[in-house]
């Protein structure tokens, strides 16, 4: 896929560099779409947490610190794929026009806008994580270093989803439209919101196909030691997706009309 | 430069350029002119390789756009004609992200970002967000931004389209210094007949993706046969003079109470020419712009037979405002 006498590796680099830095520079300057983002996810903590937490369920901790991984994942879920819009309005002005006639190869134009939408996903997490010290959660230096890669590795994979759909949508109304019906099932599906150790066999299939399940339960294991399944094969099963995604993202990408 | 062949590009079956051959010198100025869906834009987008031919090949700086589209982007710098800059950022960091996507190494990075700002005149803005840029200001941006890695080649979709006159005018005056101190060959669309006039050094007229002549300004004009004089009469009767006998006279059109006639040498001829004539209302007498060989071409090429409604006319509406 790659032209070896192409790949002088610092330009490439210097190319990422450029492609994350406008990305940042614009999230920087856009605060109320960190605000406005931020907001649904603390939502969902404080009145589905404190609401079904008044329940007495029977999950073995607090229910509020029960969905916080879930509510991280959700915050990854919904900024990473709606990120996929922003390759949508760059080719509504001639933004990306003007990057595909410089010498870059769309591999790098791709994985330049994940590394953008990555960093805006990032940067949500630690926001909720600073919540989260308020609810009496513990971090310590090990799960801190789990958490950031299990939200670099998620939200470069559904980062990646999302800007294959923006490859292949044409309008924004449209993108909407569609990414609505992935985003809320990966959310709902992961067991963000409940235990998915008993759950009936059907809906227990679709959990094990929903990528985002083994990034709450890795969250789950890292922060609560309540994992349904191993740290070790949540974390593999989330690069596989994640590579698998990146690798259709790419193809994706190269086969996108330029103009 | 650039050397076209038998480029064609259909979609479906609607030929946007039907079989163009034609070359572009170095370090000229080349106007591709015509109206809108003329084909000029799918000709830049496939010279810039974002669009593929359906037949033929383009060379550009040797490189050919088929097959080393990478050597032929390092080659090329290309202003779009809808904004590309991104207005949340500012003129300097818009400038910073290119000199990277082209690898610019960082040594030559700061000097040669200073220098395009200050061929633009925008050295005083460049930690504005472009957003707050003027429309002829983001104009200049983006052509400081296509030059930021030294082209060999410099493609313009329509420079000034949508400028008011003044910035026109100053846009006019930094592309003619670009070409003294940047070395460039520029291919610059537009349809704006002034505009090309004053900037082009040679002028390819292009309609339903044909190139219908190819030839310097002045040439293109001397081709229309001298120059222009238009007669008025009081009455259609004696505008049916037979004006087409005199050996000076190359062409005549009757429009009613008056007649175009294209003729050499207005100066000592025009006596002859009304000696005889009564009921004059009127003489006006033009040298022949852009916009007559226009006319001329396209009315000679389809003969009204014009698939795009009605573009004669509003070139017609055009030349008389």
């Amino acid at each position: 896929m790659l032209s070896i006498r192409n790949l002088n590796f610092n330009i490439i680099l210097g190319q990422l560099y450029a492609l994350w830095l406008r990305e940042f520079k614009v999230f920087l300057r856009e605060r109320s779409r960190l605000v406005a983002s931020t907001f649904t996810p603390l939502l969902w903590l404080f009145v589905i947490g404190s609401g079904l937490g008044s329940t007495n369920l029977q999950i073995g901790t607090d229910y509020q610190k029960f969905i916080f991984p879930g509510i991280i994942c959700m915050s990854v879920i919904f900024t990473s794929v709606f990120f996929g819009s922003y390759i949508i309005w760059d080719r509504k002005f001639d933004f990306l026009k003007s990057v595909m006639v410089a010498p870059s190869s769309r591999t790098t134009v791709f994985v330049g806008k994940t590394l953008g939408g990555m960093t805006t996903s990032l940067f949500q997490v630690g926001i909720i994580l600073i919540i989260g010290m308020v609810l009496g959660i513990n971090y310590d230096a090990i799960s801190l270093l789990q958490i950031i890669s299990i939200v670099l590795i998620l939200s470069f994979g559904l980062t990646s989803l999302g800007l294959t759909f923006g490859s292949y949508i044409e309008s924004l109304e449209g993108f909407q439209l569609i990414v609505s019906f992935v985003v809320f099932p990966l959310f709902f599906l992961s067991g963000a919101l409940f235990p998915i150790d008993n759950l009936p066999p059907w809906l227990k299939f679709i959990t094990l196909v929903d990528p985002a399940t083994y990034s709450v339960d890795a969250l789950r294991n890292s922060l609560l030691h309540l994992g349904t399944y191993s740290f070790d094969l949540d974390i593999e099963l989330l690069l596989l997706f994640t590579l698998i995604i990146t690798l259709i993202g790419i193809f994706s990408f190269k086969r996108m009309k330029a103009v | 430069m650039i050397i076209i062949k038998n480029l064609v590009k259909k979609y479906g079956e609607f030929y946007a350029l039907h079989g163009l051959n034609f070359e572009v010198n170095e370090n000229e100025i080349f106007g591709l002119l015509g109206p809108n869906g003329a084909g000029k834009t799918t000709l830049i987008h496939i010279l810039a390789t974002l669009l593929k031919p359906t037949e033929g090949y383009a060379i550009v700086n040797g490189f050919n756009v088929l097959h080393d589209a990478t050597k032929v982007r390092e080659s090329i710098g290309v202003v779009f004609q809808a904004p590309s800059s991104d207005d949340m950022l500012t003129g300097y960091e818009n400038l910073k992200v290119h000199a990277l996507l082209y690898g610019i190494p960082s040594s030559k990075r700061e000097i040669r970002i200073s220098e395009v700002l200050k061929l633009v005149g925008l050295e005083e803005r460049k930690n504005d967000q472009v957003k707050k840029y003027s429309g002829g200001m983001r104009r200049r941006l983006e052509i400081a931004r296509g030059l930021l890695h030294n082209p060999k080649v410099f493609f313009l979709d329509e420079p000034t389209l949508g400028l008011d006159p003044q910035s026109r005018d100053i846009m006019w005056t930094y592309i003619k210094k670009i070409v003294k101190e940047e070395n460039v060959t520029i291919i610059l669309t537009t349809h704006y007949m002034e505009e090309a006039d004053t900037l082009c050094d040679r002028i390819g007229f292009i309609t339903n993706g044909r190139i219908i002549a190819l030839d310097s300004p002045l040439n293109l004009k001397q081709e229309i046969g001298g120059d222009i004089v238009k007669i008025t009469f009081t009455d259609d009767i004696h505008a049916n003079t037979d004006f087409a006998d005199f050996d000076f006279v190359h062409r005549v059109e009757n429009n009613g109470n008056s007649v175009i006639i294209y003729m050499d040498e207005v100066n000592s001829n025009l006596h002859r020419l009304v000696k005889h004539l009564d009921d004059v209302k009127s003489i006006e007498y033009t040298k022949p712009t852009l916009n007559d060989v226009f006319l001329k071409l396209s009315g000679d090429t389809l003969s009204g037979d014009s698939p795009e409604g009605g573009f004669m006319q509003r070139y017609a509406q055009y030349k008389k405002s």
